[in-house]
């Protein structure tokens, strides 16, 4: 299993130049600006500058090692996009350090592959995700949400922490529901997911619960094996009998890896979508009258946040020439995604969130290129759902702290916020 | 306009499904495009091009 804590060494690399794909000190919101905040810096408007004047530059990772950072979505599009940049951390050159999902290589699920592999594998769960599966699941998915509103609803004293109470929880329920995780063990999923994504516990109650986690994976794999379910695990099991193709390590490797790859980041798209529309009431108000309008919302909203600050990233294969300037075979590249989604060129008025923006979908906030997003439908609805019944349900919901009090993951490669308190 | 797919090179993100869901498909056993029209009527267009520009796998191909 991979590192799934994901901290970055925030300590300052040396030259050739810091890596400006680190989360944004304080708030993450540039729309409204805040003088104390801008204060201290703006990725973007660093970001701005690399995209105008050095669009393909040199950075150097937590290690000391360097790669290219491509800042311009163009750019980015065209490395994700083309097969000659290796997506096998096993490859020298290729730049692990302070990656997302942590520099390990051993059990590299399909994502840190390249094809053949990589299509043989992720094709094992495609269907999965696909759109008419997910929208099938839309009922599923409100009903949790549902649940987990009523239970906020009922708690005392009208506050919540919002990442505790519904962030964390979605997705994590989701997901035991797809893996076939049976109900009574749910509590012990979340409690084991939660202790893993939080940060008030010790380093060895998180190793603790990886360890648990992981067994427990495994001892649910065994379970399907005996007794396949109407799940994405009893359906791999089945095709492992039938093909061969798949051993019982694999199965488990593919539970903890859609695990990880839908918890973290949902919740945090859930946490920072409910905060930006607490604070940007009229966006809220138009939502509300309109539901119609959530799913570009939801796009607009994964654009403007961009919640992966330090990837995707690739190896040169070959020497490669990008927009005039070249890679060499070898050598390692970072997209930088959140600058992608705030190319000018591409996204009028960048910095604004628009959620009738009409072209928002074209947005890179789930990669580009043969490994974009395998749970992207899943993470859409997910959004939709939570969002929208957040709106409706509590309309008068607010922080409960000053904006500058929220603890955001300014540590962590994937942003959000660590806690949420609100107040209705 | 006319449709093309190289549907080897399809990674099954969908979303072409999710924009122009009167066209385009994800067959059952493994989510790969299916292509419902090769020749849509004018009010497609917008949303086929529109599916072309973002599949992320380049499978689209839209002849006009």
């Amino acid at each position: 299993m991979t590192d799934i804590t994901d901290t970055i060494d925030t300590a300052r690399p040396p030259a050739p130049a810091p890596l400006p794909v680190q989360p944004p000190s304080g708030c993450p919101f540039d729309p409204p600006p805040l003088s104390n905040l801008l204060e201290r810096g703006d990725p973007h408007d660093e970001f701005g500058a690399l995209r105008a004047e050095e669009p393909i530059s040199k950075i150097s990772l937590p290690d000391g090692s360097w790669a290219w950072l491509a800042t311009r979505y163009a750019d980015i599009r065209a490395i994700l996009g083309d097969t000659r940049f290796s997506s096998d951390t096993t490859l020298h050159g290729y730049p692990l350090s302070g990656m997302t999902g942590g520099a390990s290589t051993e059990n590299r699920g399909f994502i840190r592959r390249d094809p053949p592999e990589h299509t043989r594998l992720r094709r094992m769960v495609t269907r999965e995700f696909m759109v008419k599966r997910v929208e099938a699941l839309r009922p599923e998915i409100q009903r949790i949400t549902d649940e987990l509103c009523d239970a906020m609803e009922r708690a005392e004293g009208r506050t919540a922490d919002l990442v505790e109470a519904l962030a964390l929880p979605v997705p994590s329920l989701v997901i035991s529901l797809l893996l076939g995780v049976p109900y009574d063990d749910h509590e012990i999923f979340q409690r084991l997911t939660g202790t893993l994504l939080s940060r008030t516990v010790t380093d060895a109650e998180r190793e603790a619960a990886r360890i648990e986690l992981r067994d427990y994976l495994d001892q649910l794999v065994t379970a399907k094996e005996a007794d396949p379910g109407d799940d994405i695990l009893g359906r791999l099991i089945i095709e492992q009998r039938q093909t061969g193709e798949i051993t019982h390590d694999e199965v488990a490797a593919f539970a903890a890896l859609l695990l990880i790859a839908g918890h973290e980041t949902t919740a945090n798209m859930i946490g920072l979508s409910a905060l930006t529309l607490m604070r940007d009431r009229a966006t809220a108000e138009q939502l509300r009258r309109d539901p119609a309008l959530i799913r570009g919302a939801v796009e607009e909203l994964l654009r403007f946040h961009s919640i992966i600050r330090n990837g995707p990233r690739r190896v040169a294969t070959v020497d490669v020439e990008i927009d005039g300037h070249l890679i060499r075979a070898g050598e390692g590249v970072v997209a930088a995604v959140p600058s992608g989604n705030r190319d000018e060129s591409v996204f009028a008025d960048a910095d604004r969130l628009d959620i009738r923006r009409p072209n928002a979908q074209h947005h890179v906030a789930f990669g580009y290129g043969i490994h974009q997003c395998l749970g992207q439908a899943l993470a859409r609805v997910e959004l939709q759902v939570v969002i929208a019944t957040l709106l409706r349900r509590f309309p008068a919901m607010r922080p409960a702290v000053p904006v500058e009090e929220i603890p955001f993951r300014t540590d962590m490669a994937i942003h959000g916020c660590h806690a949420l308190p609100v107040t209705w | 306009m006319k449709i093309t797919l190289d549907a080897d090179k399809c990674c099954a993100a969908g979303q072409c499904v999710l924009v122009a869901p009167e066209v385009f498909d994800q067959r059952d056993e493994d989510g790969v495009v299916v292509l419902l029209d090769a020749e849509p009527a004018a009010d497609q267009h917008a949303a086929v091009r529109e599916a072309a520009a973002i599949c992320p796998a380049a499978v689209i191909e839209v002849h006009e």
